[in-house]
This record gives structure tokens, sequence and C-alpha cells, in this order.
């Protein structure tokens, strides 16, 4: 073998690095980081909220005009979905393919109901006369920073349905065992992000007076 | 290569979700306090950074992490408290110049846009 393929050789043979951050692979840091950089996003959308709100002296009072009957249910169903995620993951490790499955498909059932909660929610309040740019009760802003954050979030939900039913349909074909579910691990991530932020959208927008 | 860090124990997932739902309920009764709404408004706030920190420590395993990855999470958290005390000399600011007929002068700012 000459000098040149030798050295060729030893390239081939160098193994892919290791994150030092998450050993079990570069995903999920990658998940991590983007959930970072989306959890600004969020907090900016949170900040400018919080300012127009301070400034707006006419602010309606969110318990009376949005109701936190249905809200209440939703959070509750996002904790729900996010045991049911939890519960996917570790059966998935274990490799109980069928509980995996089964919770998995839970989690995107409760996904879509919250969604289906929210649209209800939406078509409710446009009917009484809330939109982006005004409503019956005070200051406009009122309906464009409701809009904007609660649709930003609804978005990721929504996303995190169609992720979760991709994970689902490879899982359908057996990708994941006990020795192969990062992936798993790694959209159990964002979707637990997504129930964090809307613990936070609930506090801040629905509940704060 | 996959999977070959040292496994954790898992946490009883079930107690979590308690906590949780425990949690809410009590933001929903807290609402309904009837004490000043800046002490409604801390509790609440309290509360909501408490559920926050049990999803991400448990369901999201930050707790079991390197440390690393968790200044990574908290890299957020620290640059919007950050951007809402650069948001505040602005809020004063505008309150102050617009105290005296601040009704008026929003609901005409709202007219124009």
């Amino acid at each position: 073998m000459s000098e040149a393929a030798a050295v060729l050789q030893s390239h081939v043979d160098i193994p892919p690095a290791e994150t030092p951050l998450t050993p079990e692979s570069w995903g999920k840091l990658g998940m991590w980081v983007f959930l970072a950089g989306d959890a600004m996003s969020f907090g900016g959308l949170l900040a400018g909220y919080g300012a127009l709100r301070a400034s707006s002296p006419d602010w309606p009072n969110p318990l009376h005009t949005l109701g936190i009957s249905l809200t209440a249910f939703m959070t509750f169903l996002l904790i729900c979905s996010s045991v049911t995620m939890v519960k996917a993951l570790s059966a998935a490790k274990h490799g109980e393919q069928v509980k995996f499955r089964l919770f998995l498909l839970l989690t995107i059932i409760g996904g879509t109901i919250f969604l289906t909660m929210q649209a209800h929610e939406w078509h409710h309040l446009t009917s009484e006369g809330m939109t982006m740019s005004g409503n019956p009760w005070g200051s406009s802003l009122f309906g464009t920073t409701f809009f904007v954050l609660t649709g930003f979030h609804g978005c990721h939900v929504f996303g995190g349905v169609v992720y979760l039913t991709c994970i689902l349909f490879s899982g359908l074909k057996g990708r994941y065992t006990a020795d192969n579910y990062n992936p798993v691990e790694i959209v159990g991530l964002y979707w637990h992000f997504v129930d964090l932020v809307w613990i936070l959208v609930f506090t801040f927008v629905y509940l704060i007076q | 290569m996959a999977n070959t860090h040292a496994q954790h124990e898992e946490p009883n997932y079930m107690n979590i979700f308690w906590a949780l739902a425990v949690l809410t309920v009590i933001e929903i009764g807290v609402v309904y306090l009837p004490t000043a709404r800046l002490l409604i408004g801390f509790l609440l706030v309290s509360l909501a950074c408490t559920k926050a920190s049990l999803v991400a420590m448990y369901f999201m395993h930050l707790k079991f992490e390197r440390s690393t990855l968790g200044i990574i999470a908290l890299t957020p958290m620290i640059l919007c408290v950050f951007l809402i005390f650069m948001l505040l000399p602005d809020l004063t600011a505008y309150n102050k110049q617009h105290t005296p007929t601040v009704k008026t002068v929003v609901s005409e700012h709202a007219e124009t846009h």
C-alpha cells in the first residue's frame, strides 16, 4: 500500500466526533440549541406583550373577556400529553413496542384536541368582535398580542403534532428499539418545550389581571 | 455508539404530573384571592416558573444532563430578564409623559394604526 493510500485510509477511519454535552447524539444538542433560540422568540413576544400592556391604561380584564375555564382544561390537557410523551419514551427505552406506539398516539391525540379547542376559542372570540385590530372591551393591542402569542404557540403545537406523527409512522415500521430511541427523546424535548411555553402563556395572557 | 452513557434513574413521572396538576389548580385559586393585584401577579409568576422548571428538570431530563446544557437552557431566560429591564425606562418615560391625558392619547394612537 502506498503512503498516500495509507493516509487516506487513516482519514476514513476517524470515528465521528462525540458531542461533549449530549453523548447520546448531536441531534439532541441541536434540538436544545434550537429550543434556546425558540425560547428567545417567545421571550421577546412575551416581553413586548408586557410592555404594550403596561403602557395601555384601558387593557381589558382577561378573566372577564377571555374566560379561563376552557384554557385551564387546555393547560391540563397539555400536561397530560407531556406525561404520555415521557411514558412513550420510557417504553421505547425498554423496548416495549406496543406501549411506546400507544402512548405516542395518545400524545398526538392530546395535541390535536388542544388545537381543536384553540380553534373553537378563536372562533368564539372573533364572533364576539375581537380581532387583530380591535375589540369591544378596550385597547386594540389586547387582540393583537392575544392572537400573535396564542397563534405562535398554536403553530408550535401543530408542528409538534406533525413531527410526532412522523415519529409514530417510523415507529410503526419498527425503527426504534431499546438501542436506538434517540429520535423519540428529541421529539419529546420539543413537545415538553411547547408544554412549558403554554404554562407561561396561560399565566401571562389569561391569569394576570 | 448510541445510548452508551450511564443510565440515570427514571424519576416518578406520575408524581410530577400530580404536582403540575395541583399547582395549576392553586394558580386558578390564586386569581380569585381578595388581595392586592401586585401580590397575585407575583404569586402567579412564581407558580408558573415552578411549573416550567418542573417540566424542564424532570420531563426534559435537564436535572440529569451535564451542567453546560443547563447553561444553554438558562441563556434565553437571562436575556429575557435583560430585555425586560431594557424596556422599563421606556415604559416609565411613556407613563410619565402621558399620565394626565393618557386615555385620549392611547385611543388616538390606536386609531392611527
